[in-house]
């Protein structure tokens, strides 16, 4: 008869059947103990999500329009309206589509006509107004392509036209419509002063640089020759997307390799770092949050195991004296609190993402979450149930048999 | 193969346990235990001898030793000092694990208290006396299921032991230490606060499962019950003597 004994065993069907059976026993505290951990993991939850939906929402609202444009001016000092303190080269066009990742760049500048009024020829309105103030900008060949112009009818001037300092202008749309232009086959003329240009197009839309609109346009050539244009003022950059970053950089530098910082440049806000910062933002508080109120549900729960380890020590008394090792009364406690985690876990996952919902329509923003969220969260719940058990279950399976019988009458 | 023929095995299977081998030998058994700065010395230099098959009653006062000698029987405790060979095995140095095994697989307990799980169907309460020892579950339920017809409660297997009377309870205790197969079934006060009917129907029981032979130790305060066993100790004080009853 001293043949090895078989040892005690539960089967794992067996150890979670016995502990739900724990947890609904008392299923009105169980649900109270839950809801510590369901705050908790909800909070997470809601937080990644909304966080996640802000940031999408930052990069969807900029437009790919304002991320590849990149623009650079001469600074004109702390005042403004002195001479530039460095001076943007002619060839500035040249420079800087030589860079990789420029699509097209073009120069501008405005050119001081004092004065002079504009005015179209012939004169078809004998009773209305025939000369106006009209601003004149000069341009480079690029320009049209960087402003992303449309021309509605002609074409705009090439580097021949500024070369030769002809005296062709392009009209913006509004000025057009002052002067009475609306055809350029017949060549019609302007007179800016005494100066007459021969209107070679008439630009009806720019995506960027739009005071382009108002304003007689010619070649910086003939502004040069004409009106003694020191430089350009302004260069406008299109870029490839994803590229703006990268060339605000390298333009400065491209246009004055001497003093690449008094240069002005403007290039868009990079929508992933901003992103990045709303999701850190919010993160860092509610994460905070979140991880605060899973801290009090692993209390919550490591408190009510505790609590029904003492009144159940009749039971585990009991489950000794008719074969349970002390393994098994660990197992079984970790597993309800385990349970309890899991369930709050899942309870707050589902609540979490309920609310990133909500919030989403109340904005009309889609809502966005990461895929391993709704995974990692209820295994974050049920991790922490876990842990918060280890005390009772030890504590429970530290009791002497005699003793639990006899404390549990 | 195993489980089925755990199954097949049935009380009448054991008779041969019936024979004259000792199933319990305590040798100068002491327990002591201290509370504090006070030693109660719970057990003296206890001799017994029970053999297979033997029906046994212990008797005595209140806080004489009673429960702390089935305590020790029973392999929830150990004595402070002398030997306990049960079955033939000693189990002073057996190892925590191994108690554990054979008092779940060997030995059945009715307690003083009951014991029972108050959230669990009388069915369940029956059923956890097979969940450690690797019965399967369909045997299970239904040894659990005869266990309860045997003493009278086919009637009652999914009330909570709420609802019970004390007879019912104790009955349910009986039907939840026997329902494993024990071959030693210790039994602490089974008809405190019985009346006479039920206590008949419940040394009835006995009288069965002894016939059937199971070894059965009954502490009573009461001489009905402890007439009908074939012998009777009585404890004084931590100590044992045997009443000779002549025959
Ligand atoms: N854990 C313990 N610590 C200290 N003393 C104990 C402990 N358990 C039992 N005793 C003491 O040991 C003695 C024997 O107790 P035991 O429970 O065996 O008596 P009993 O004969 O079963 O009494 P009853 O008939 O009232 O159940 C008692 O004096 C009791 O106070
Ligand atoms: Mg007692």
């Amino acid at each position: 008869m001293d043949d090895p004994l078989p040892r005690s065993r539960l089967s794992v069907r067996d150890l979670v059947s016995e502990a739900t059976a724990g947890l609904f026993a008392r299923p009105g505290r169980t649900l109270l103990t839950v809801l510590g951990t369901v705050l908790g993991i909800g909070a997470l939850v809601a937080t990644l999500g909304i966080a996640k939906t802000a940031g999408n929402q930052i990069i969807g609202s900029f437009n790919e329009l304002a991320a590849t444009s990149v623009v650079v001016s001469s600074d004109r000092g702390f005042f403004g309206g002195e001479a530039p303190r460095i001076a943007i080269p002619w060839d500035a066009e040249d420079r800087l589509t030589r860079l990789n990742g420029v699509i097209a760049a073009g120069s501008m500048a405005n050119v001081s006509v004092g004065a002079d009024l504009t005015r179209s020829v012939p004169i078809n309105d004998p009773l209305g107004q025939t000369e106006f103030q009209i601003s004149m900008m000069a341009a480079s060949p690029g320009l049209y392509a960087a402003v992303r112009g449309t021309l509605s009818t002609g074409r705009w001037f090439d580097v021949g036209h500024s070369q030769r300092a002809d005296r062709v202008a392009v009209l913006g749309r509004g000025a057009a419509q002052k002067l009475n232009v609306v055809r350029v086959d017949q060549q019609p003329v302007i007179f800016v002063g005494e100066v007459s240009f021969v209107v070679i197009g008439i630009l009806v839309n720019v995506d960027r640089q739009p005071e382009l609109l108002n304003a007689v346009i010619i070649p910086e050539g003939t502004a040069q020759a004409l009106y003694d244009l020191e430089s350009p003022e302004t260069v406008q950059i299109d870029t490839e997307i994803g590229a703006a970053s990268l060339i605000a950089s390298q333009a400065a530098i491209a246009l004055a390799p001497g003093e690449p910082g008094l240069l002005r440049v403007q290039k868009p806000p990079d929508p992933e770092d901003l992103r990045r910062d709303v999701e850190e933002d919010v993160n860092a508080l509610f994460l905070i949050l979140g991880g605060v109120s899973l801290l009090v549900g692993a209390i919550g729960i490591a408190n009510v195991t505790l609590v029904s380890v003492l009144e159940r020590i009749g039971e585990i008394g009991l489950r000794r004296a008719v074969g349970a090792a002390r393994r098994h009364i660990a197992a079984q406690f970790l597993v309800e609190s385990t349970g309890m985690g899991l369930a709050g876990g899942i309870i707050g996952t589902s609540l979490g993402v309920l609310v990133v919902v909500i919030v989403s329509a109340t904005r009309t923003w889609t809502p966005v979450l990461d895929p391993w969220v709704p995974l990692a969260a209820p295994t974050l719940g049920a991790v922490t149930g876990l842990v918060a058990g280890v005390y009772p279950a030890l504590r429970a399976a530290r009791l002497e048999p005699v003793d639990a019988l006899r404390a549990g009458g | 193969m195993a489980h089925l023929k755990k199954a097949i095995w049935s009380w009448s299977a054991m008779q041969p346990a019936r024979d004259a081998s000792p199933v319990v030998e305590l040798s100068s058994v002491d327990l002591t235990y201290q509370s504090g700065e006070v030693e109660v010395r719970a057990l003296r230099d206890v001799k017994l001898r029970i053999n297979g098959g033997d029906y046994l009653s212990v008797v005595g006062p209140s806080g004489s030793g009673k429960s702390s000698l089935l305590n020790i029987l029973g392999l929830l405790d150990r004595p402070s000092g002398g030997e306990y060979r049960f079955e033939g095995r000693d189990v002073s140095d057996l190892s925590e694990g191994d108690r554990t095994a054979l008092r779940g697989q060997r030995i059945g307990f009715v307690f003083q208290e009951f014991h029972l799980l108050p959230n669990r169907t009388v069915l369940e309460n029956v059923m956890v006396a097979m969940l450690y020892n690797r019965w399967p579950r369909p045997t299970r339920e239904r040894l659990a299921r005869d266990s309860l017809e045997r003493v009278g409660l086919g009637h009652r297997m999914d009330f909570r032991p709420g609802k019970l009377s004390g007879g019912e309870r104790q009955r349910v205790a009986i039907a939840r230490a026997t329902v494993a197969r024990p071959s030693l079934l210790l039994c602490d006060e089974p008809t405190g606060n019985l009346d006479s009917a039920t206590s008949e129907a419940i040394l009835g029981l006995f009288e069965e499962l002894r016939d059937d032979g199971l070894t059965l130790i009954v502490v009573t305060h009461d001489e009905q019950v402890s007439a009908h066993a074939r012998r009777t100790v009585s404890m004084w004080d931590g100590s044992l003597s045997e009443e000779d009853r002549g025959g």
